[in-house]
């Protein structure tokens, strides 16, 4: 076990690393641009070559890579082009918003989805099982800014509960959090609740299920020692690796709502070729994207024990 | 007289016949069909565009910015569905939008299908260190927030059609490739496939004909589902401003036009959002039917 | 299993099934599974359910359950246990009854136990769960006492296992004792032992045997197996395409069979004394009717040779009582008409082949298959690769016109043999001359068209051998092409007609698709394709085995037919030891890589046996009451080919185990008789003063 551990994270600082290198590259290689956006449209060539040579950026790729890598590993993201401050003084208080909306949006999602599924998987072809399948499937092709143009038009324009920003100007506000939260669950929770299904479905078929109920357990005992524990292996994966869909659907919700959080950062500085900031926003997504994966795999070896004892 | 089988070999079964069998099988799944529907219409009007459509997509009426829907415009004619911002036809963008995203969407999956194809086939038949290598490349790819890497390559490439085409074939060939790789792994242990090898044919061979038919019912399923799903993306990047370039009508981009104006014209984002989860929405029960028939069979 | 009958009879009933109508209700409306049963178990009978795939016979079983599924629903009759009626039971009843009452063991063990709790757990619930005032302690003590009963070893390691940590054979150890831990009246099995090895199969069936014995325990044996049958029951029913058409006691019925299908199987099955020269088998014509598709009047009237239009050709038609004494009854309208003593119908006599010129040559052959392992442990002690030897030395020779069986258990190596030889893998060592070419390390994409043509493979799975996406026709002409016997269209297709006929497909079949065709005709195809470019050798790698009992005859006597036609080399690789009794000229026996025995046909069957052979003859169950069987049940399990035991593998199985010499030396190739050798350290006088294992009984 604590070699599969060693294993599992040693690829995982193996793939960090291959991404950092692409995501360096990929946005590394324009650098006359960065110059440009820095010093304005109107700035000479010879200015541009300066602001280059000054910042480092006229150094061999590999010699910057590793300046980058190391200043990073010690917390030093660089200089935001647009927020004038280290880019990690913006960085991380954006982040812990966007986790306190990923937190109440898994905190919703998770139950319901799993609950629903179990329910349509139990009894497969029942009216329920149709009713929650066809929810899911509608659900799901709402996109998020959809859903958010629709709730926005519902709950702000037409009934008025609710306010249409969620800047939090005036503190923390969880009115504010309802429109986001509902958007993300609404086109997260399809999802889970069908591969929650699927799951589902698939152990009441096997042959298994068979021996528990011609063994005369009764139905609660069927479901739950015998069918939920192993119809929450595949979905476990699944749910885990929804945080990384989270850290798209934050993008969207977070502009549309103007959430200041994560996903709007990178947002903005994408758009105001912001180099150092969407250099530490998209390292900061993979390594969260890759940590989850880690843990997705290690819980997925210690939830199903046939893979746990090989 | 001829002997009813002395041509069967000769003749091969026409292909267009089962194809169209295949189609009409879907009558099977009530759900299936309401999807073909969804779809049909799409297809249909973004083939008759031109023709359906009152106005040009970019025609303007500076008198008529924010016209309500079923208003009068200025030259006599009507906005069905209202005017936006600039005073453009809503009703006519969304018809025009419609040829264009039935463009990119198809093309993207279909590019990002022919990548995901082939590598999946060569992981899953070669496996070794092919195999290790393309797992571990589509890993790391898979590994990133989809919308993050976008955002990324956009920034990178700048926002044209073609970008998007190759940002969603780089993001979702790797997704591909592993469901491809699954199916040849259950597939390639069939006797069929050893009885092949067993008469020498070569690799390709065995990847294409005697393979890949086989793995089809599943992969069209799933292009149906990624269909839907690079809609979605293709929307998402036009209302980050990050999409097709204007001023071509785009759904996603119609909606982040009017956005700040949402609240109080609601029509300007409503009809394009209702255009794009109906075409979505379309693709997700179509795959469901899809899905419904093959395993009744 | 013979008991006393006439005590027997005297039982009162456990299950009683009367009129018995099942349906299930699909797309394509209410298909019948089962229709009009009848079927009585008393206490302390064994009874014995057998048929082919589609019969209804593990429908008979759900349904005794109450456990149908969504579309299963009972259309008809009553099923009463212990004179209660099952359909009148409510849930609660009905949930005390199973698995304390009535219990069931299943086909496929691993399937059969949740993959993610353990054994104890698994176990435990039963008396937790059917007895009031049963405390945990309590229930762990009596699954760990029957876990000793059906003689596991070391039941404390059990407890704590998963399924996946234990063998096939062990774990249907304890799906045995999980359906025995509450005592049942009624044990249904349902093809209990199909999953596993020969050797396995023989050490599970005595222990259900003398269990049943012990506890008094109904049972009704669901199985395809008649030899399985007749060992396990004292009754038996015949079921073909949903109905009963014969049953009574089993002597009774084995010996004077009254019924043209049950007559038919016992010609299908190859039983000693069965020769394919002198004594072939009599295949049943045609194939088993799909459920929706039966035909009025007798089910079997299309393939029957006594059938009359007018009296077996409409309505239903009732069970015949054939003699009330032994409850012999059969679905037959004319069983009194047909006279039962003529001799099998038209089984042509033929001469033997004579063997030609060496075809193959294996000469010290070795396979071994490195695998990696990448702990850390391994790595420190330098033993990264391991080695697999799936075949280790094998040296045997085939001849012109000549079958060659290779016979062994799962993981002896059999299949990788056949993969080396067609060049799906390379040998390690030694030669394999194949045509006077030496090909172990030739592998296939650098063999000649030519040479590809001239060695050619039957596979096992029918389902599996056909591409499905492509026509019949389109997939023979490909391998025609490819081995360039034929290049011209015409002439290609010429040819593709001519295999069909070969293999007597209708000619129209070249536009059908492989899901068109029943299993038995794609094995058909299968054997035209492998006979397409007119090989010197064809190897048939269990290419029956999947098949239902009465089409594995006529596929079996075709392959022979085609053989000898061609004078092809036919190599038989098989588990089954019937089969290959019945077709083999020559037998190779092997067991975890290695050749143990090798000879004639008759050689190999009769005294001096390698043990190993010894057990596996009479772990053969055999469908034939005037035979005669030696008992030898191996202990253990198989080893693993990734651990195989030193000195003579077989030793820690051993029923005639020497001492030391067999741990520790690698025992020594004693021949026997010209050609026939035998691996092993006991001394030739010895083997040769052992018992034959079958002995038949003057008829």
């Amino acid at each position: 076990m604590v070699i599969f551990l060693a294993k599992r994270f040693a690829f995982m600082l193996l793939t960090m690393l291959a991404v950092s290198i692409l995501v360096f590259l990929l946005l590394q290689v324009d650098v006359a641009s960065i110059a440009t956006k820095v010093l304005g449209p109107y700035s000479t060539e010879e200015q541009r070559r300066l602001w280059l040579e000054a910042n480092g950026y006229m150094e061999p790729a590999v010699t910057r890579y590793f300046d980058w890598l190391g200043s990073m590993l010690v917390g030093d993201f660089g200089e935001s082009i647009r927020f004038r401050v280290p880019v990690s003084e913006v960085l991380w208080p954006r982040l812990g918003n966007t986790a306190i909306l990923g937190g109440l949006v898994f905190l919703i999602m998770v139950p319901l989805s799993l609950i629903l599924g179990v329910l349509a998987g139990m009894r497969e072809g029942s009216g329920l099982d149709r009713a929650i399948t066809i929810g899911a499937v509608i659900t799901t092709s709402v996109p998020e800014f959809a859903s958010a143009v629709l709730l926005a038009f519902i709950f702000v324009f037409w009934l008025g509960w609710l306010p249409g920003t969620s800047g939090m100007t005036e503190g923390f506000d969880l009115s504010q959090m309802v429109l986001p939260v509902m958007v993300l669950v609404l086109y997260g929770f399809g999802y889970i609740t069908r591969m929650m299904r699927a799951s589902m479905a698939e152990v009441m078929q096997s042959a298994y299920i068979r021996t528990a109920n011609l063994k005369g357990l009764p139905y609660r005992r069927v479901i739950l020692k015998h069918a939920l524990r192993n119809a929450l292996i595949a979905p476990f994966t699944v749910i885990i690796l929804q945080i990384n869909w989270l850290l798209s659907g934050v993008i969207v919700v977070e502009f549309f709502f103007s959430y200041k959080g994560f996903g709007q950062l990178l947002y903005e500085a994408s758009t105001n070729k912001d180099i150092d900031l969407i250099l530490g926003c998209s390292m900061v997504a993979v390594f969260v994207a890759v940590g989850t994966q880690t843990i997705a795999d290690i819980g997925y070896t210690y939830l199903n024990p046939r893979i746990r004892f090989t | 007289m001829t002997d009813p089988a002395a041509d069967a070999v000769s003749r091969r079964p026409n292909r267009l016949l089962g194809v169209l069998k295949g189609i009409a099988l879907i009558r099977e799944s009530t759900v299936g069909m309401i999807g073909m529907g969804l779809v049909g219409f799409w297809v249909v009007m973004a083939i008759l565009a031109p023709v359906l459509a009152p106005y040009d997509q970019l025609a303007q009426f500076a008198s008529a910015t924010y016209a309500k829907p079923l208003t009068a415009a200025p030259d006599g004619g009507t906005f069905w569905l209202g005017a936006d911002p600039l005073g453009r036809d809503i009703l006519s963008r969304i018809l025009y939008g419609a040829q264009r995203v039935m463009i990119y969407a198809p093309l993207a999956t279909l590019c990002a299908y022919a990548v995901g194809i082939a590598m999946g086939l060569a992981a899953g038949y070669k496996r070794g260190w092919i195999d290790d290598v393309l797992s571990r490349i589509s890993d790391i790819i898979l590994s990133f927030p989809i919308l993050v890497l976008y955002v990324v390559i956009i920034f990178r490439f700048g926002a044209s059609g073609v970008n998007i085409v190759l940002a969603v074939t780089f993001a979702s060939g790797p997704g591909i490739m592993r469901i491809v790789r699954g199916l040849v792994l259950d597939l390639r242990n069939r006797d069929y496939v050893a009885a092949a090898q067993t008469r020498g044919e070569s690799a390709w061979y065995i990847m294409f004909v005697e393979i890949l038919p086989n793995a089809r019912g599943p992969l069209i399923v799933d292009a149906c589902l990624r269909l839907g799903y690079t809609i979605i993306t293709i929307g998402v990047l036009g209302f980050l401003g990050l999409g097709l370039p204007p001023p071509h009508a785009d759904w996603g981009g119609m909606i982040n036009e009017a956005r700040g104006m949402a609240l109080y014209a609601p029509h300007m984002t409503l009809f394009p959002c209702i255009a794009i989860c109906s075409l979505v929405l379309g693709f997700n029960l179509l795959a469901d039917g899809l899905r419904e028939i093959s395993l009744k069979d | 299993m013979v008991r006393n009958a006439a005590a027997l009879a005297n039982q009162p009933p456990v299950l009683e099934i009367d009129d018995l109508n099942i349906s299930y209700f699909t797309r394509a409306g209410e298909i019948p599974a089962v229709i009009d049963f009848s079927l009585l178990v008393r206490k302390g009978e064994a009874v014995g359910l057998v048929g082919e795939s589609g019969c209804g016979k593990s429908t008979v079983a759900n349904a005794i359950m109450r456990y149908l599924g969504n579309n299963g629903r009972i259309v008809g009759g009553t099923v009463k246990f212990k004179g209660r009626d099952m359909a009148a039971l409510n849930r609660e009843e009905l949930r005390q009854l199973r698995g304390s009452e009535i219990a069931m063991v299943y086909q496929e063990p691993m399937a059969a136990l949740n993959p993610s709790l353990t054994m104890a757990e698994q176990l435990t619930e039963v008396p937790l769960y059917h007895e009031a005032n049963c405390t945990p302690a309590e229930a762990r003590d009596r699954a760990m006492e029957m876990l000793a009963l059906v003689r596991l070893p070391d039941p404390e390691r059990v407890m704590g296992a998963y399924p996946h940590q234990i063998s096939g054979g062990q774990q249907q150890r304890v799906v045995i004792a999980m359906a025995l831990l509450s005592n049942p009246s009624l044990l249904l099995l349902d093809e209990p032992t199909t999953a596993l090895d020969v050797t396995v199969e023989a050490g599970i069936v005595e222990l259900i045997a003398e269990l049943s014995e012990r506890f008094g325990t109904s049972m009704l044996y669901i199985s395809h197996n008649l030899g399985l049958i007749m060992e396990t029951c004292d009754r038996v029913c015949v079921m073909y395409s949903g109905e009963a058409h014969e049953e009574g006691d089993i002597r009774a019925l084995f010996e004077n069979p009254r019924h043209p299908y049950t007559r038919g199987l016992f010609g299908c099955i190859a039983t000693p004394g069965m020769d394919k020269n002198a004594r072939p088998l009599t295949p049943i014509r045609g194939q088993l009717p799909l459920p929706h598709e039966r035909p009025d009047g007798c089910n079997f009237g299309p393939r029957c040779d006594f059938f009359q239009e007018e009296t077996c050709g409409h309505g239903l038609i009732a069970m015949q009582t054939v003699n009330p004494a032994t409850g012999h009854r059969a679905r037959c309208m004319r069983w009194k008409e047909i006279d039962w003593s003529a001799h099998e119908v038209a089984a042509e006599t033929r001469e033997p082949l004579s063997p030609g010129e060496v075809v193959l040559q294996a000469d010290e052959m070795q396979k071994y298959y490195p695998v990696y392992d990448r702990s850390i442990a391994a790595m420190i002690s330098g033993r990264s690769v391991r080695y697999v030897k799936a075949n280790e030395v094998l040296s045997f020779v085939a001849r012109k016109q000549q079958t060659v069986a290779i016979v062994g258990e799962s993981g002896c190596g059999k299949s990788t043999f056949a993969k080396v030889l067609m060049g799906l893998e390379t040998a390690t060592d030694g030669r394999l001359v194949f045509n006077n070419a030496d090909v172990s390390r030739l592998p296939v994409q650098r063999r000649s068209p030519k040479q590809l043509g001239s060695l050619q493979m039957v596979f096992q799975n029918p389902n599996d051998t056909l591409n499905p996406s492509m026509t019949i026709g389109q997939q023979i002409a490909r391998v025609i092409r490819k081995f360039r016997v034929e290049s011209n269209p015409d002439r290609v297709h010429e040819r593709v007609m001519r295999l069909l006929d070969l293999v007597k497909l209708p000619r129209d079949f070249a536009r059908r698709r492989p899901r068109q065709l029943s299993g038995g005709q794609k094995q058909r195809i299968g054997i035209a394709r492998a006979f397409a470019g007119n090989p010197a050798m064809v190897v048939a790698d269990e290419p029956v085995s999947a098949l239902d009992v009465s089409v594995q005859a006529a596929v079996t006597g075709l392959l022979m037919d085609i053989q000898r036609e061609y004078g092809t080399t036919l190599l038989f690789i098989s588990h089954d030891l019937g089969v290959v009794r019945y077709l083999a000229d020559r037998v190779v026996v092997m067991y975890l890589g290695q050749i143990m025995e090798q000879g004639a046909t008759d050689e190999v069957f009769s005294p001096p046996y390698h043990p190993y052979t010894e057990a596996l003859l009479s772990a053969v169950p055999i469908a034939d009451p005037h035979v005669d069987k030696k008992r030898i049940i191996l202990e253990g399990q198989l080893p693993s080919v990734l651990n195989p035991p030193s000195g003579c593998p077989f030793h820690t199985r051993c029923h005639r185990k020497v001492g030391r010499v067999c741990e520790e030396a690698a025992p020594p190739v004693v021949e026997a008789a010209a050609g026939h050798t035998i691996l092993c350290h006991i001394p030739m006088h010895e083997l040769r003063a052992v018992d034959p294992v079958i002995k038949t009984a003057a008829e």
